[in-house]
C-alpha cells in the first residue's frame, strides 16, 4: 500500500497506475454538485474562492461536526454528476479528483491531456473518512451548507487509482 | 380501542432516526462478510473491508454509516384497534426536524427546482397502512441518493413477460454501473400500477438480506436475477469480481390484463432500516 502526500508532483502522478491502492495525506478541497456550478461561474468572473492549480477536489459533503470532533462523517459522492465540469478544472489546474463511479470519456480525455489523475474512495465509508480528516474548515459558499466548499486535511486517506493520467481505468 | 399520543410516535421515531443512520442491518453486514471471504478481486475485496470496517466503527461511535443520511421515509402500519390522538403526520415530521438537528446528520433535502436546502431534511415520506390489532409498527428508511438515482420502472407488455422482467432488472444493474455503491440490494416490484409498482420495489428492500419471497416461483426468480447480476462483473464498487448484488429481493401485486409494471429500486450495502412497535 502506497503513502503518498499531496499535492502530487508530476513524476508522482506518473508513476501511479489504475488499480493501485494508495493512502492520501494532504490538502482537499470538498466540492459537489451546487459547487460545481458556482466554480465555473466564478472562473468567468474571475472571482475564484480557492486556488485550483495542483488542487485535490474531493467529490462529498460532510455530515455536521458533532462537538468533540473534527468533521462529521464524509464519504464520496457520484463523480459521474460532476462530469461536465471536471475538464473546465482540470484546463484550471486541478490535478488530482477524488469520488466514487466511473467518468465520462471528456473527462478522461482532460485527464490524460493534462496529466490529472482520479482516485476511487470507497462509497459508503463516511465514518471512516470522516476519522481521517485532521482538519475542516468551510471557506466557500455557506449558505449552501453541506454542499460548501471545505478545506480539509487527510491523512491516510484509503482510495484506489481509478483513472490514471494514461486514461486507463478500473472500471469495465 | 387503544389510545396512543401522537407524542409517542415522535419520540419512537426521533429514536428510530439515530438507530437506523448509525447501524447496517447485521443481515446485510453477514452477506457482506460471506462476500469478503470468497471474493477473489483484490481491489474489490480491499473495498470491501474498508465498508465492514467502517460499519464497525460508525456503531461503536454512533457515526452516521455514510454521510448521506437520506430522504426519511416511513412506514407505519397501524392497528385498527388503535386511536392516535393528536397529529401523526406532524409528529413524525417533528421527529425529523430534531432528529436529523440533535444527531448531526446531513440535511439533504431541497426544492427540486431553486435547489434551496430545507434546512432540517424534512419533509418525509410517510406510508400508512392500517393492519389487525391494538399496536403500532413503524420502519424507518433513511434512503441515499446514489441508489435512488439508479432505480427504474418499465412499463412493460404482458408478451414481454418473465424474460422481459429479467432482461430489465439485470440492464438498469448494469446501466447503474459503479454509481450505486455497489454491492447492491435489488428491491423489485411487480405488477400494480404506474404508482404502486415503485412502492412495492421499496418495501421489498425491507426484508432481512437474503429471504427469499414465500411463493416458490418467486424466489427461483429471485435467484436467477441475482445469479445474472453477479455475472456482469461489475463487483464491490465497480471495481470488478463477483459480489456486484448481495440479493434481489421481489413483490408482487396483481396488474391490469393489458399490463406488467416492473419497478427496480436499488439500495446500496448500507442497509438503514430501524424498526419498533408501540404497544
Amino acid at each position: 500500500m502506497q503513502e503518498l502526500q499531496l499535492p502530487l508532483s508530476l513524476e508522482q502522478i506518473q508513476s501511479l497506475k489504475a488499480g493501485q491502492a494508495v493512502y492520501l495525506t494532504g490538502t482537499i478541497f470538498t466540492a459537489r454538485d451546487c459547487a460545481h456550478k458556482r466554480l465555473i461561474e466564478s472562473i468567468k468572473t474571475n472571482t475564484l474562492p480557492i486556488t485550483l492549480k495542483e488542487a485535490a477536489i474531493y467529490y462529498a459533503g460532510p455530515c455536521p461536526t458533532p462537538p468533540n470532533r473534527v468533521s462529521g462523517s464524509c464519504g464520496p459522492t457520484t463523480s459521474m454528476r460532476m462530469d461536465s465540469f471536471t475538464p473546465t478544472l482540470i484546463e484550471q489546474g486541478v490535478r488530482v479528483l477524488i469520488g466514487k463511479g466511473e467518468r465520462s470519456q471528456a473527462v478522461i480525455d482532460a485527464i490524460k491531456k493534462y496529466n490529472a489523475i482520479y482516485f476511487a474512495a470507497i462509497g459508503g465509508a463516511g465514518a471512516l473518512y470522516g476519522e481521517c480528516i485532521q482538519s475542516n474548515e468551510l471557506i466557500a459558499y455557506p449558505d449552501l451548507l453541506s454542499e460548501g466548499i471545505y478545506k480539509l486535511q487527510v491523512k491516510n486517506f484509503p482510495c484506489i487509482v481509478a483513472v490514471d493520467c494514461k486514461g486507463n481505468t478500473i472500471y469495465r | 380501542m387503544k389510545i396512543l399520543s401522537s407524542k409517542k410516535i415522535q419520540d419512537a421515531c426521533y429514536a428510530l432516526i439515530e438507530q437506523a443512520c448509525t447501524s447496517i442491518a447485521p443481515s446485510c453486514i453477514n452477506a457482506m462478510q460471506k462476500a469478503s471471504a470468497t471474493e477473489e478481486n483484490s481491489s474489490a475485496k480491499f473495498a470491501l473491508d474498508i465498508l465492514l470496517q467502517n460499519a464497525e466503527l460508525a456503531q461503536k461511535e454512533k457515526l452516521p454509516i455514510c454521510q448521506d443520511t437520506g430522504f426519511a421515509i416511513f412506514f407505519v402500519n397501524i392497528g385498527r384497534d388503535v386511536y392516535i390522538q393528536g397529529n401523526l403526520e406532524e409528529a413524525i415530521q417533528n421527529a425529523v426536524r430534531q432528529g436529523y438537528n440533535d444527531f448531526y446528520l446531513r440535511k439533504s433535502v431541497c426544492d427540486p427546482l431553486t435547489r434551496v436546502n430545507t434546512t432540517d431534511n424534512t419533509p418525509a415520506n410517510i406510508h400508512i397502512e392500517f393492519t389487525a390489532g391494538d399496536s403500532v409498527e413503524i420502519l424507518f428508511m433513511p434512503k441515499g441518493f446514489g441508489s435512488e438515482n439508479m432505480s427504474k420502472l418499465f412499463m412493460l407488455t404482458p408478451a414481454q413477460g418473465i424474460d422481459g422482467i429479467l432482461n430489465a432488472i439485470v440492464q438498469t444493474v448494469q446501466d447503474a454501473g459503479s454509481n450505486p455503491c455497489p454491492p447492491i440490494i435489488v428491491g423489485v416490484g411487480i405488477g400494480g400500477t404506474f404508482d404502486s409498482a415503485p412502492l412495492l420495489a421499496k418495501k421489498a428492500l425491507l426484508r432481512e438480506v437474503g429471504n427469499h419471497h414465500a411463493r416458490e416461483d418467486i424466489k427461483q426468480l429471485e435467484i436467477e436475477a441475482l445469479a445474472r447480476i453477479n455475472a456482469l462483473q461489475i463487483g464491490a464498487q465497480g471495481f470488478g469480481g463477483s459480489t456486484t448484488a448481495l440479493a434481489v429481493h421481489m413483490e408482487v401485486a396483481p396488474t391490469h390484463i393489458a399490463g406488467l409494471p416492473v419497478a427496480i429500486n436499488i439500495q446500496c450495502h448500507c442497509m438503514r432500516i430501524a424498526k419498533t412497535v408501540i404497544d
